[in-house]
């Protein structure tokens, strides 16, 4: 029988109420007495240098307060980056200065000239429009190894060159590496393209900045994943506001998915301009601005190399990577390519040894950073196609190489530097096979090509490291901040508890998954417990949630500020008994003595700490709050099995998505209805990358995918009905709830499921084609089964059509539409 | 600038409009009802689908003085009389058919626009009648389930699959 409540209950949502009845308030519906607008004229060009910003008719708008350009900004910081790369030499990364508002040159298009401030947002859309700005056009770097090759034009003047780094790990592997592939049996090589994607949660971001001037204190609304952060990144390197002086709340946030951990430009604008022009400053973004201004995702040109011996056993991994780091260095971004993604290339196999070569280049193009998966989606591509391509071409089972290569004993340290602490792959693989009905494919396969259509089957496994992050191990790594969390529990008088804690909800449902946690622990109702997130003035420091880390650390942080509660109110219940703690036992929201039918409600403890008449205050105070950080001692490892059917129409190469299931070890679930919930997510935005989605560049760097005209979001009708699973459970070992994190998980793998079920399908029907890089639009696949180019990530360019995915330019038919 | 009167969620209700003003904006700024959404400017997403008179209609794409005594209702005034939420409401949180919410208002209003149209919708019939409105949170599974649940027909309960 399911529970009805606690931990593995899935009660219904708290949050959805107001949501469901238009209560919600997101940061847009926030308008602060007396605020202006501010609109941002943002360039055009993907490189240019600015030779003046005429302002002087724009200033005599209607309505137009102040307008700013870069050098306003002086003595303001650049917008920092959070992670330090040392490269292969130990030098560390290059890394530009990344002004608020573009100083001397623009380097892509949709980087601010100028910010009007106006009494309405139409006037200071209608002034920017009036600004002229004298840019002289430069020739852009849009393809990562024309940008890296001799003579570029440098996207940044002061630096060496437009590579950000150049990194090896693990950097002793190498030589041993190098010998194993030369020295083995068979060796797989696939080159690939993972394709640059626009994060895209459903509400642009938006900030208001306001300024007290009778406490000199300034208050930040924004759509954030991570309040706290914002505050440290823009108090500390930015504005120079002291964090006491600094307000940052984020209030409901309508999705995020990556795009909103980083510290953006536009916060500190609005901080800046509000305490400049002493009003409130609110900027909401449009869509067509957020394609161009929300750090992207992925943009990978990979090479692979899989090496193995006679009996199949896989003895190497070699990878070269290009990453995209596009004009600027967002927050997180050189982690992603290297400790996101470096560290998971072993997947779930015991290949023993492993070397990633990661080049981060500059380029002419939006930020890149943290999407769903982060670099764990890059390495899962890899591995689990060139797996798949090593059987086909050894003519083996897939699902067979795989098991023979599984890890199976643990704790097991890879090559690449983690230690998977606790897992079981064949039997999230076994739940999948008994999902999926394999034995029955053969004959699908033939009531398809009855129908003129193809079907294949693809399947693969996936592992992922979550809960970051240990941070004295991600301090050695270049983090340039820790990632604990934190939380506060406070309990009132009449036993009710509020949580404050430092993780971040925007749709994961933590006000109805943390209540279940706490209310479990304590044996009370549910509703007895409030869960408070994303404002400074509350919590004492939160890293926020991104990673999968929420329950993980953020839990954990939840659970040990409640385990310091309940030993608190076990030895007030101890002198309310008169009893000895140690006989104190707490279950279902009543001490008892041991052995005795001595009792006290929680409610009495609770009044009796506020209300101390009978207490023992020689020992310890009254009151009943509690703080606790946690920190974990290793990140966790989510890992499972995922297949896909589809059926391909040769005549149009159209795919649909016929049936895809998924098998996940979460370790302990505390809500499997939101649990679910997160994995369908993750597969429609994983779905949507292998089939539909394509953030797409001209050779001159104009975006040409900076709508949802010309960027295939998934539709309803793109998507199948799920099978999801998380039945398999092996709980982490070093967290206190045993938790893995679901959050990622369903983005992570199931690109590979799709490519490899389209490559079986071709396959089927005599079409020897490799690989084909996603999206895999109609145009990609027809193209391939008529004997082009299969590999569009390929240097060359794929005859006939002119879409050279390469150098990221996009012919008639490439970006998929509706 | 000019005066616009609408019955919204059955009162009347007047606002200033410029010409140019959208019917999202001016439910948004000039009423505060914050419930419709906006989340493009191609009219593509639907976060910001209302009722005018008893159509569904994406609040982007139609001005605000066009519709001077026009019947809306917004997500505001789909609750029941007691305050209790609607019928799709309410099966949206049974089957857990939201995340972040910012899609929601959108996906409720088009959805009872369906059921209106056609009470018993098959699964494919859904999924097409909500082209128009993405959902980046939810992969769409349990919208799904929660418009076949609201009109009756039998789904399975969530996390019970």
């Amino acid at each position: 029988m399911p529970k009805d409540t606690g931990i593995g209950a899935s009660p219904k949502r708290r949050e959805d109420v107001r949501f469901l009845t238009g209560k919600g308030r997101y940061t847009d519906d926030i308008n602060v007495a007396g605020q202006a607008h501010v609109v941002f004229l943002r360039s055009d060009v993907a490189h240019g240098r600015i030779r003046g910003i005429d302002t002087a008719a724009a200033e005599e708008m209607e309505g137009v307060i102040r307008i700013f350009t870069a050098k306003d900004f002086e003595g303001v910081g650049g917008i920092p980056c959070g992670w330090q790369i040392t490269d292969r030499q130990g030098n560390p990364m290059q890394e530009p200065k990344h002004p608020i508002l573009a100083e001397g040159k623009v380097r892509h298009v949709g980087d601010p000239i100028a910010a009007v401030v106006a009494e309405t947002r139409d006037q200071a859309r209608d002034a920017a429009e009036v600004i002229v700005a004298d840019i002289e056009d430069l020739p852009a770097v849009i393809d990562m190894k024309k940008a890296v090759a001799e003579g570029a034009p440098l996207v940044h003047d002061d630096l060496t060159s437009n590579l950000c780094y150049d990194w090896g790990f693990v950097e002793e592997n190498r030589e041993a590496v190098d010998r194993a592939i030369s020295g083995a049996a068979h060796v797989t090589t696939l080159e690939l393209v993972n394709n640059r994607l626009v994060a895209n949660p459903m509400e642009p971001r938006v900030a208001v900045g306001d300024y007290a001037f009778h406490d000199d204190s300034s208050t930040l609304y924004t759509t954030s994943q991570n309040p706290h952060v914002i505050r440290l990144l823009m108090g500390a390197f930015v504005l120079n506001i002291p964090e006491h002086k600094l307000r940052v709340v984020a209030p409901d946030v309508g999705g995020g998915f990556g795009t909103k951990i980083f510290h953006y430009a536009e916060e500190a604008f609005c901080t800046f301009a509000a305490k400049q022009l002493q009003r409130p400053v609110k900027w909401t973004s449009s869509r067509s601005e957020a394609f161009m201004s929300d750090a992207h995702g992925r943009d990978h040109v990979t090479k692979i190399e899989l090496a193995l011996d006679a009996d199949h056993n896989f003895t190497a991994v070699r990878t070269e990577t290009y990453a995209n780091m596009g004009a600027y260095l967002s927050t997180f971004a050189p982690s992603v390519p290297t400790w996101l993604h470096g560290t998971l290339m072993a997947g779930n196999y015991k290949t023993p040894n492993i070397y990633v070569n990661v080049k981060a280049v500059f380029t002419n193009t939006v930020p890149v950073d943290a999407y769903r998966g982060a670099g764990r989606p890059e390495a899962t591509f890899q591995l689990e196609r060139v797996i798949d391509m090593a059987a086909r071409e050894l003519g083996v089972d897939p699902v067979e190489l795989r098991r023979k290569n599984y890890v199976t004993e643990f704790p097991y340290a890879t090559p690449v530097a983690v230690e998977y602490d606790t897992g079981d792959y064949n039997a999230t693989m076994d739940k999948l096979l008994s999902m999926i009905d394999r034995e029955g494919f053969a004959e699908r396969r033939r009531e398809s090509e009855a129908r003129g259509k193809l079907r294949g089957l693809g399947i693969n496994a996936y592992i992922e490291a979550c809960g970051i992050a240990p941070s004295q191990l991600v301090g050695q790594l270049g983090a340039r901040a820790g990632l604990y969390e934190s939380a506060t529990v406070r309990v009132n008088a009449t036993g009710g508890l509020v949580v404050m804690t430092g993780s971040h909800s925007h749709g994961q449902g933590h006000e109805t998954s943390f209540a279940q946690v706490v209310a479990d622990m304590i044996g009370i109702n549910e509703d007895q417990v409030e869960i408070v997130h994303g404002d400074t003035a509350n919590s004492p420091m939160g890293m926020g949630t991104y990673g999968s880390r929420s329950l993980a650390v953020g839990g954990s942080a939840m659970v040990k500020a409640t385990e310091k509660i309940i030993a608190k109110a076990k030895k007030i219940a101890a002198h309310l008994m008169e009893a000895s703690e140690g006989d104190i036992e707490l279950k279902e929201g009543r001490f008892t003595v041991a052995g005795t039918d001595k009792s006290v409600a929680w409610g009495d403890v609770t009044l009796a700490a506020y209300v101390p008449h009978n207490y023992p205050l020689e020992e310890i105070e009254p009151g009943l709050e509690e703080t606790a950080f946690y920190d974990p001692n290793n990140f966790t490892y989510p890992a499972g099995a995922y297949a896909c059917e589809v059926e391909v129409d040769p005549e149009t190469g159209k795919v649909d998505v016929l049936a895809f299931a998924a098998a996940d070890d979460f370790g302990n679930v505390v809500n499997p209805m939101i649990v679910e919930g997160q994995v369908h997510g993750g597969l429609a935005q994983g779905i949507g990358q292998a089939l539909l989605e394509n953030c797409a560049y001209d050779e001159e760097g104009q975006l040409l995918s900076a709508s949802y005209m010309d960027y295939a979001m998934p539709r309803a009708h793109d998507l199948p009905m799920f099978q999801v699973d998380h039945s398999c459970q092996t709980p982490c070992t070093h967290n206190p709830l045993g938790v893995k994190g679901c959050g990622e998980a369903g983005a992570i793998g199931s690109p590979p499921s799709i490519v490899n079920a389209v490559i079986d399908a071709l396959h089927s029907g005599g079409h020897d084609v490799p690989h084909i890089d996603m999206p895999l639009t109609p145009a990609r696949v027809w193209h391939a089964m008529q004997g082009g180019a299969a590999n569009l990530g390929s240097a060359q360019p794929a005859a006939g059509s002119g879409n050279t995915t390469h150098d990221r330019s996009v012919g008639a038919g490439d970006t998929a539409t509706h | 600038m000019a005066k616009v009167t609408m019955n919204v969620n059955g009162k009347s209700r007047s606002a200033e409009a410029e010409g140019r003003t959208l019917l999202v904006d001016w439910l948004r700024e000039g009423l505060r009802l914050t419930g419709t959404h906006v989340g493009c400017d191609t009219s593509q997403c639907g976060a910001c689908v209302v009722h005018v008179n008893g159509d569904p209609v994406k609040a982007c794409s139609v001005l605000a003085q066009e519709l001077d005594g026009a019947e809306v209702t917004t997500i505001e005034g789909m609750a029941n009389a007691d305050g209790s939420l609607g019928t799709v409401q309410q099966a949206f949180q049974d089957y857990h058919g939201l995340q972040c919410g910012f899609c929601t208002p959108g996906m409720v209003m088009a959805a009872s626009a369906l059921l209106k149209e056609n009470p018993q919708p098959s699964e494919a019939e859904v999924r097409h009648y909500l082209e128009g409105n993405i959902c980046r949170c939810t992969g769409y599974h349990n919208i799904v389930k929660a418009v076949m649940a609201a009109s009756g027909q039998q789904v399975e309960p969530v996390a019970a699959e």
